[in-house]
């Protein structure tokens, strides 16, 4: 069961997802919570299903996990067919997000307790038990109850629990989500740090965009039962397939333009001001002549005069490392700039000041509606 | 791949066939002991009355609903209604609402007591309505009884302080059905009704005052509303089995004042009228239908309302 | 602080008096009742000082302990197997996708508690007394099963109210764990299930210790329950007999009631 050296399996598709559907009722009424789904994940990858709730992504791990059935579609583990296999007979563990310890058990007899169900030897029980205490650095609470343990305390047994059997792939259903600010950075560390130390196969859930840039190798961006976008985070937030998947995740500023012409992936776009600047074509997108085009926050700048833009300011938010600077422009819409603060200077702008807006090269980009 | 949706639905149907075989032992025993039986009573109802009680095989009739409405002279067949059972169902139905309303007026009182006690002593006056309530019945009509009899501690308390002279007779009269009725259903409208009163948010009371409300003000428009839920459940769970007491009746009414269970239950000892007991039996219970319908109704709507 | 006037929202005139006479209505019946238990004398009206001599009376009476019996025969039987049923019934109703018939299932169980108890007697006296005469048996079974079947609803209700609160992704957990249903089901379930079977289980077995009703009309001669034996005695002349033998069954019954509570607050 011990995974193979990571270097020759780099590219083994772990678990797959093959055209999945999952509907609930039937007729006009049905309601489609997968809607031809299809993920592979690679071996000893972090993989994330990001969305909102609602999306669809806790049904596909479910479904990963064997609680929920497929109505149409396999799910693939190392290319076999496990539909329909019970959870029980699946090497896949799970981290739920309630954690969902046993409450009549004592945290050792927790970790224990799919080893026992496996029929391991006491022995190897104990030693395997023993391990996990220690990966999750909870070896003195061994004997605890579990209600007489914190939340962060809770969360790691979890992650013992399910980690002991030593699983081909281990889902996490947002289980950080109970956990206050700082436990959730720390534990984003630990669970980064016993991913690579286990070598496990880790599939994560989350609606938390933040979580999901800084914890996952890729990302798959989900929204109304679809995968929208698969690739790393900095595909993800530089490279956005579509609009949803721009503003899900971080902050975007849409405004229309109206496109002049194309060359080599690359468009020239007319701004309502009249300035012309070039724009980055999504892949496989053929641009109408009028079209959004979005610029993130961060990649232009306020000026007190020039820039591609202008508009009056509506707004000065201060957020301690930078200040977001609302403009008005003149055709109504409002354009955010994301400035980082400076010690010794404020941003130079008040309420009601006039400002133009430049905007960095490369930093347009035309996106499928 | 169609095989992965023909999975999922052998998976369901595996599943709920499971739950009925799990369900089966109490549906069967509920079947056999408590449901099938009214199907065969309400067969009864209309059937012909055996001349030694039970019924004539195979003859049907409709004598059976016609006699509790009405009766025919022996003599001169002339059709009267049937005073007697008229006056037995008024009295039952008098009698509940009487009992329910008293129960209202003394439980929502104590209920609104209980929850409005320190926590930690919430639970011991709730424990002191559920040791009455967990009482047998039989031994809480008995105890009234030593209680209203003419030797009893009521009477003698009222001749002592001077009161009275001469014993009140409470015994065997519609007033002693009621006190026992009134007694042992007490429990039934204070823990529904308490229930209710827990949850009550008392900010909302406050903002109440706030707006200008008097006491009484705050009392109907606010409390009241809000605790509808429980004076509904109460005076159903107060009112169907007074509808359909037997035991209090027999203890406490001697006799000679019957309601419907005391009237259902001759039919079947001296009257030697099954057909009657069980026409009267299914009047009983379509009574009892409407309360639950109403009560079920008014159950949705305030549903509803808190979303 | 305290004696600070302030504005108590929570004060409705006369509340507190009405309250306070409802409790010494609650309990003056019963106290009367078990103060009488322990008179001395041959009557219920004369106080004749203080005596166990009814309980000692009451206990070497041929027909009470034979009644006694039959009544904690009789409940155990019916507790258990209503409990069982309950429990497997509350297992296929709860945390469940609404299917096709859970409504009629929740219909059918609780149907016992709709109906007035007289209904269901004499509808069980027609059944029964003609089974009795087809069969040739009228044991204590027709009074086992007819207890058993208004004892489930009450065995029920703690029993799903427990599965209810209970979270159903520990169950996930255990099947996620290798666990196969049945052995989820002993050793997550079950454990965490106790508590509430525990407590349906009381409240069936009191139930059916107080029924009087059903009893007395399905019993067939000489099978007096304890309560279907004080009702005949107090239609005669009381003694204090009577008043000894409810008391005793009071006392237990606030045993078991007390029991319940406790079980029920350390669930919480």
């Amino acid at each position: 069961m011990m995974p193979e050296p990571a270097a020759a399996q780099d590219k083994r598709v772990a678990i797959e997802a093959r055209g999945i559907v999952k509907q609930f009722g039937e007729g006009a009424g049905a309601l489609r919570a997968l809607d031809d789904v299809s993920v592979a994940i690679r071996e000893n990858e972090f993989f994330t299903l990001l969305g909102p709730s609602g999306c669809g992504k806790t049904t596909l791990l479910r479904m990963i996990a064997g609680f929920e059935f497929p109505t149409e579609g396999a799910i693939l583990l190392y290319g076999e067919d496990i539909a329909g296999l019970p959870p029980f007979k699946r090497p896949i563990n799970t981290v739920f997000q309630s954690y969902a310890l046993f409450p009549h058990l004592t945290v050792w007899e927790n970790v224990a307790f799919g080893l026992e169900m496996l029929g391991r030897p006491r022995a190897e029980i104990a030693a395997r038990v023993a391990e996990m205490l220690r990966l999750v650095r909870l070896e003195e609470l061994a004997r605890r109850r579990t209600d007489q343990i914190s939340g962060g305390q809770a969360q790691r047994v979890a992650l013992a629990r399910a980690l002991a059997p030593a699983p081909k792939v281990l889902l996490l259903d947002e289980p950080l989500s109970a956990l206050d600010y700082k436990l959730r950075k720390e534990m984003q560390i630990e669970l980064k740090r016993m991913q690579s130390e286990t070598g496990i196969t880790f599939v994560f859930v989350t609606h938390d965009q933040e979580e999901a840039l800084t914890m996952s190798d890729r990302i798959a961006v989900m929204s109304r039962g679809r995968v929208l976008q698969i690739g790393t985070p900095w595909d993800i937030y530089d490279k956005p397939a579509d609009r949803f998947v721009a503003d899900f995740i971080g902050e975007t500023n849409f405004i229309t333009a109206s496109v002049l012409g194309v060359e080599q992936g690359v468009a020239t776009v007319r701004l309502s001001s009249g300035a012309e600047i070039p724009a980055t074509i999504a892949e496989g997108l053929v641009p109408k002549s009028e079209a959004t085009i979005v610029v993130r926050p961060e990649h232009a700048r306020a000026v007190p005069a020039g820039g591609q833009l202008t508009g009056i300011v509506e707004n000065v938010v201060y957020f301690g490392t930078d200040t977001h600077i609302h403009i008005k422009l003149a055709g109504g819409e409002l354009f955010m700039v994301r400035q980082q603060n400076s010690r010794t200077q404020s941003c130079g702008f008040e309420v009601g000041d006039r400002a133009g807006i430049e905007i960095a090269p490369d930093a347009a980009q035309i996106l499928r509606d | 791949m169609a095989s992965a949706g023909e999975t999922a639905r052998q998976a369901e149907r595996k599943q709920i066939r499971g739950r009925w075989l799990l369900s089966a032992p109490a549906l069967v025993i509920i079947f056999v002991a408590a449901i099938g039986p009214l199907f065969v009573m309400l067969a009864y109802s209309f059937m012909v009355k055996g001349d030694y009680g039970d019924v004539k095989p195979g003859q049907y009739s409709l004598d059976g609903w016609f006699s509790v409405f009405f009766q025919r002279d022996i003599f001169d067949d002339t059709v009267t209604f049937a005073d007697a059972h008229l006056s037995i169902i008024w009295r039952s139905l008098r009698l509940s609402v009487i009992t329910t309303l008293a129960t209202l007026v003394l439980g929502f009182p104590t209920a609104y007591f209980i929850a409005t006690r320190p926590r930690h002593t919430r639970e011991v006056w709730v424990f002191l309505v559920t040791i009455p309530f967990w009482t047998n019945l039989l031994i809480r009509a008995f105890a009234m009884q030593q209680v209203i009899r003419n030797e009893g501690i009521l009477n003698s308390l009222l001749r002592a302080t001077g009161i009275i002279d001469q014993p009140l007779q409470i015994m065997y009269t519609d007033w002693a059905i009621l006190f026992g009725m009134v007694y042992v259903y007490l429990p039934l409208m204070v823990l529904p009704l308490y229930a209710s009163m827990e949850k009550l948010d008392f900010r909302l009371v406050e903002a109440g005052y706030d707006l200008y409300a008097s006491r009484l003000a705050v009392l109907r428009r606010i409390i009241i509303p809000l605790v509808k839920p429980g004076i509904v459940a109460g005076s159903i769970l107060v009112f169907i089995p007074s509808l359909g007491a037997y035991v209090i009746p027999r203890v406490l009414g001697g006799g000679k004042n019957l309601m419907l269970g005391n009237l259902i239950e001759l039919q079947f000892g001296a009257g030697r009228n099954w057909p009657l007991g069980a026409a009267l039996s299914i009047a009983l219970m379509a009574i009892v239908m409407v309360a639950l319908l109403f009560y079920v109704r008014n159950a949705a709507r305030s549903g509803a309302q808190h979303g | 602080m305290a004696s600070r006037p302030h504005f108590d929202i929570r004060r409705q005139p006369g509340f507190v008096a009405i309250a306070l006479f409802t409790f010494a209505v609650l309990y003056l019946p019963i106290a009367t009742l078990v103060a009488y238990a322990f008179n001395a004398s041959d009557s219920v009206t004369v106080w004749g000082g203080l005596s166990l001599r009814w309980f000692v009376e009451a206990s070497r009476n041929a027909a009470v302990q034979d009644a006694a019996w039959r009544s904690f025969v009789i409940a155990t039987s019916a507790a258990t197997v209503a409990t069982i049923a309950a429990t497997m019934a509350a297992i296929a109703t709860t945390r469940t996708p609404p299917y096709r018939g859970l409504g009629f299932k929740y219909a059918f169980i609780n149907q016992p508690l709709m109906v007035p108890e007289i209904v269901t007697a004499v509808a069980l006296l027609i059944v029964f007394s003609r089974i009795k005469v087809w069969t040739g048996y009228s044991g204590l079974g027709y009074l086992i099963l007819a207890h058993t079947a208004f004892c489930i609803p009450f065995a029920y209700l703690p029993i799903r109210a427990r599965l209810e609160s209970m979270d159903s992704s520990l169950e996930r957990a255990a099947a996620d764990l290798y666990a196969t249903p049945w052995r989820a089901f002993r050793r997550v379930t079950l454990p965490l299930l106790r508590p509430g079977i525990i407590a349906g289980f009381m409240l069936a077995f009191v139930i059916s210790l107080d029924d009087v009703v059903i009893t007395e009309f399905v019993k067939s001669g000489g099978q007096d329950t304890l309560p279907t034996y004080m009702l005949g005695q107090i239609r005669r002349e009381v003694t204090p007999e009577v008043n000894a033998i409810a008391t005793a069954f009071l006392a237990l019954s606030v045993l078991l009631v007390t029991v319940f509570f406790v079980i029920n607050r350390k669930k919480a």
